[in-house]
């Protein structure tokens, strides 16, 4: 092999480890966000509801960063990959980090993430990476009641009194800035869409807007203009101060007591 | 019998008798969940698949499987995990829903998120299209007249449900 196809596969395999970290950080991001609801939810089902979800979440976050440390091949386990980066490292959506905030803010968010990640996990089931499609597979079915449970809340909200209208519209309102980045490709992306290992970027930014606007319509909600002007910068390791708060109580325990084991 | 089909039976049947730890009246056999059983050379081999990605329950499950075989003689024992074919309640045998139904907890009805389709280039909106109309028999008087109470129940396994005629609340396992 010549050095010059040497250094193309490394670039390969960077890529694809970037973007399993990717996937593996905005779940792991949000089960941790979720969970720091248990006990707290507005009614006993939603906190059931809620950390379940966080579980199922953080039951992918296993799958891609095992699959992760695996293609790192530098003896990283999922835990050193949880526990062991800091927020310059960590390669999630900035939407994931946004505050908990009121129920309005939690599932509107909630919302954006599934529906993006439903129609994400729908296209890597066909993948050509037949780890991505498995991990994909088992992921969308779980992803898909996540999806009907947070559509169907943004409607009562939405469609509900006028205070919950009120904070459902200021919720997608202060959060819609935040759900444009996963549609907007960087190298990593790319060299994914070009290996056909992911899906491109404007049909599924097409089913995005689509579920968003059919969901809104039944809501009473006003969708925020498609072409606004749109926060990015996560899953380059750039990220909102929310992040370094969270990582510093979910990371206490391995930097206080470094190698400490249950 | 061949000998070595012979074995891989006896483990069947052994596993056959290791429960599931949440729902101790059905065996992870009929769950669906041990995907396949092989010996190469003296290890035995025993392939298991998640029920949820997040289920707390595969270390004890795992660990149970090993006790099991150890228990029973056998020195080597490895673990696989698969994660396709996507786990789905129409693994569970018939013998563990009537297990589930005599335990106070209603079996899955129907295949509720099938995505069987999606090879075949069904998309879009086609999962979410499906939702959950089904009907739930209450397992302790039969009654169809049930009502959701909570997608998310004791366990991520699970729904809550409620019986308008007895009036008991019941657990539901979700179809998936």
């Amino acid at each position: 092999m010549t050095i010059d196809a040497k250094n193309a596969g490394d670039r390969i395999a960077h890529h694809k480890l970037d973007y399993l970290l990717r996937q593996g950080d905005n779940a792991l991001i949000l089960s941790q966000q979720l969970s720091q609801l248990c006990g707290k939810g507005p009614a006993l089902e939603e906190d059931m509801a809620l950390t379940n979800v966080a579980l199922d979440l953080l039951g992918q976050t296993r799958m891609w960063y095992a699959y992760a440390a695996e293609l790192e091949g530098l003896g990283r386990s999922e835990d050193d990959l949880a526990f062991l980066r800091d927020a310059g490292a960590m390669r999630c959506c900035l939407l994931v980090e946004q505050p908990n905030g009121n129920y309005a803010d939690t599932m509107m968010r909630q919302f954006f993430f599934d529906t993006w990640h439903y129609f994400l996990m729908q296209a890597l089931v066909t993948s050509n990476d037949p780890r991505l499609a498995e991990i994909a597979e088992k992921s969308l079915k779980e992803v898909t009641y996540h999806l009907r449970r947070s559509g169907d809340l943004v409607v009562r909200l939405g469609d509900g009194s006028a205070d919950s209208h009120a904070r459902a519209q200021a919720a997608a309102d202060a959060l819609w800035m935040y759900g444009g980045e996963m549609f907007v490709y960087d190298a990593v992306d790319c060299a994914l869409v070009d290996l056909g290992a992911a899906p491109a970027a404007a049909p599924l930014r097409a089913a995005f807007l689509e579920h968003v606007a059919d969901i809104f319509a039944e809501a009473t909600l006003a969708m925020p203009a498609a072409d606004a002007w749109m926060q990015g910068g996560g899953k380059n390791g750039v990220h909102s101060e929310h992040l370094g708060f969270i990582l510093a109580e979910m990371q206490f325990l391995q930097r206080a007591y470094p190698g400490a084991r249950w | 019998m061949h000998p070595s089909s012979a074995r891989i039976a006896q483990v069947w049947d052994w596993l056959g008798q290791v429960m599931d730890p949440e729902i101790p009246v059905i065996s992870i056999v009929d769950l669906g969940i041990v995907r396949a059983v092989e010996w190469q050379g003296g290890e035995c081999v025993v392939t298991i698949t998640p029920t949820y990605s997040g289920c707390p329950a595969m270390q004890v499950i795992a660990d149970s499987v090993r006790a099991a075989l150890h228990g029973h003689g056998v020195a080597s024992v490895r673990l696989v995990n698969q994660l396709s074919p996507a786990w789905t309640t129409d693994a569970m045998s018939e013998a563990g829903k009537a297990a589930l139904k005599g335990y106070g907890i209603a079996p899955p009805a129907q295949q509720v998120v099938d995505i069987s389709g999606l090879h075949a280039g069904v998309k879009r909106g086609a999962l979410l299209a499906c939702a959950a109309k089904l009907t739930v028999a209450c397992p302790n008087c039969d009654s169809r007249r049930t009502e959701l109470t909570s997608q998310f129940g004791s366990t991520p396994c699970k729904a809550l449900y409620k019986c308008l005629d007895c009036r008991e609340p019941f657990d539901y396992f979700k179809c998936h």
